[in-house]
This record gives structure tokens, C-alpha cells and sequence, in this order.
């Protein structure tokens, strides 16, 4: 029995839809979405985080969307607005993805604009005092003036 | 005119998934290196029992007000740069002045804020208060404030001159609302 040989097929892969796929990847891959002004203020004395698994984020500031949330600074946790009664819940769904051994080096991350007012700042604070969460960091840029 | 050829042309899209991926991983990179820096500190611990009072003198206070006025125990500070040597000053006193600390262990600088303070302010002062800080570490081991900030606690050897320098000096900076 003889095979006849197939005439030419030549089936490439379509291609053209793989760079789609790489930019849905990308959306989902950015941890989260800006709800407020973020611009850090500066400082030199920095420090690094050691772990960033030990680490939950709060970022302040006035919303961008003034027109749906006002002008009123909020804070943004994941990608929700929280108001400051419901942090600590928040934080004790952060605190239950750490085993309990280093549950004391948990670091509070605060990013904060630096056209905000301390007023609601204040009140975080205190209640992370409440909560006895009271490793904080203060998330700068490196400033190139150190006198 | 006449219309040229119909051939069968497309642009070869196979690297443009290559090209959206580096640039998915540039911009990972770039903003994970950028945002994980700051100041860091520990706020006091919240207690009901009202704390020990301690002597005026080892308490130094730093005050901002809603217009973004500096006082320094009492006195109006117009150059930020003025502020690390005389936090320095007050914790080492090195002058032995009656209005100034104790000791070190004892001293306690108190950073007072407004509700209407600009939270830039806040920041740069406290990294002036900081600044003081490290300094004073850093040259107990014999480095600069720089060097003894970027020390890794994980290495035995720098955890050693870590905690050399801050032994006895603890970074008392109390925070409150006016």
C-alpha cells in the first residue's frame, strides 16, 4: 500500500490574539487600582520593608473621582474605600493569612498624599493603637536633599 | 490607476505578545522598587493607665499648628535645618543644661499635630527627628546615619552593631493631637 504524500499543507498558529491574552494577563496581575491621589511625599531617612508578605496597605488621600465620592480625603484598602470603624476588621482578615508566629512583625503601610491634611491620619492612627497594630511605615520617596 | 496585486500580506504579530510581556514585567519591577521605602516607626502602646509622669525636662516639644507653624518648645523654628542638631542637642545634652534631658534613655520627643496640619510637614519634621536619631546611633558604631539605617538585622554580624547603637537610646517619639 502506498501513502500518497499530502500536498503542501502549511496550517501556521494564528498569532494575532496572543498579545490580547498578555494584556488581560496584565490587568489582573496589577495587585490594585488607585482610588485616590497618590503622590508620596519625600524624605531621606528611609528604611526598606524586610518582608512585604508581613505588610497590609492603606493608601489615603482625596479620591480621584471627585464627582462620585467628593472631595473629602478617604482611605483605600484592596480596592475599596473602608471607613476608619471598619479597619480593624479589615486588618484581622490580614492578620489571618499570617502564620502566628510572626503576626507581631506585621508592618502597617501608609501611603499617604502629600496634599493631605493629618485630621484623618489622626484617627488611623488611633485606631491601629486600639487594635495594638503599631509598626507603621510611611511610605516616602527618597529625597536628595540630606543636609 | 490600477489597483496593485492582491497578495496576501500581514504584519508578523507573533512578537508583539513578547513585546506586551516585557513591558508587563518593566513595569512590575519598576514599581515594586519604588514604593517599599519610607519612614518607620512604632507608635506608642495605647494604654488606660495614664503613663508615669515624667520631668519636663525630658520631654521636648515639637508642635505644628494648623498653619503650618513649627514651635519648638516654645520657640518658633523657621529653617527645617535647624531641627536635627537641636533634637540632638536635647537628647545627648551633652552640655549637662537643666533644661534639657536627663539621659538619653529618658528623653522623649514629643510631636504634637493639628487635624489642619499638612501631612508634608509632619513628614519632614519627623525625618528631621529621625535624622537626629540615626545620627546618634550611627556614630556610636562608627557610621554614618545612612550606613546604620541600610544595616541588614538578618546578618548576625550588622544585628550586632544594630543593636549596639541602640542600646540605652530607645527612639522615644511620642505623637499626639492639639
Amino acid at each position: 500500500m502506498k501513502f500518497k504524500k499530502q500536498s503542501k499543507s502549511w496550517q501556521e498558529i494564528p498569532t494575532a490574539a496572543l498579545p490580547e491574552i498578555i494584556f488581560m494577563m496584565s490587568t489582573v496581575v496589577r495587585e490594585t487600582d488607585l482610588l485616590v491621589e497618590q503622590k508620596l511625599p519625600r524624605a531621606s531617612q528611609l528604611r526598606k520593608l524586610e518582608r512585604k508578605s508581613l505588610v497590609s496597605y492603606f493608601y489615603i488621600g482625596k479620591p480621584k473621582n471627585t464627582q462620585r465620592f467628593g472631595s473629602e480625603p478617604k482611605i483605600q484598602v484592596n480596592d475599596v474605600f473602608i471607613e476608619v470603624n471598619n479597619i480593624p476588621m479589615f486588618v484581622q482578615g490580614e492578620i489571618q493569612k499570617i502564620p502566628e508566629s510572626e503576626q507581631s512583625k506585621m508592618t502597617m503601610a501608609l501611603k499617604v498624599d502629600r496634599d493631605s491634611k493629618m485630621g484623618l491620619l489622626i484617627d488611623v492612627q488611633e485606631k491601629l493603637q486600639e487594635i495594638d497594630k503599631r509598626k507603621l511605615l510611611y511610605n516616602s520617596f527618597q529625597s536628595d536633599l540630606n543636609y | 490607476m490600477r489597483r496593485s496585486r492582491m497578495t496576501n500580506t500581514s504584519v508578523n504579530a507573533g512578537s508583539m505578545a513578547d513585546i506586551a510581556f516585557l513591558l508587563l514585567i518593566f513595569f512590575l519591577v519598576v514599581t515594586t522598587i519604588l514604593n517599599d521605602k519610607g519612614l518607620m516607626l512604632r507608635l506608642p502602646q495605647k494604654t488606660d493607665i495614664p503613663p508615669t509622669p515624667r520631668h519636663k525636662r525630658n520631654i521636648y516639644n515639637v508642635l505644628l499648628n494648623s498653619k503650618d507653624h513649627i514651635m519648638i518648645e516654645e520657640e518658633e523654628i523657621f529653617n527645617m535645618m535647624k531641627i536635627r542638631p537641636m533634637v540632638k542637642e536635647f537628647i545627648l545634652n551633652p552640655g549637662k543644661k537643666e533644661n534639657l534631658s536627663v539621659s538619653p534613655k529618658e528623653a522623649v520627643v514629643s510631636l504634637k499635630t493639628n487635624r489642619s496640619t499638612s501631612y508634608e510637614l509632619y513628614i519632614g519634621v519627623l525625618n528631621e527627628i529621625q535624622a537626629a536619631y540615626y545620627e546618634i546611633y550611627g556614630e556610636r558604631v562608627g557610621l554614618s546615619a545612612d550606613e546604620f539605617r541600610k544595616l541588614d538585622r538578618s546578618n548576625p554580624k550588622e544585628r550586632l552593631l544594630y543593636d549596639q547603637g541602640r542600646k540605652d537610646i530607645p527612639m522615644n517619639i511620642s505623637f499626639a493631637e492639639n
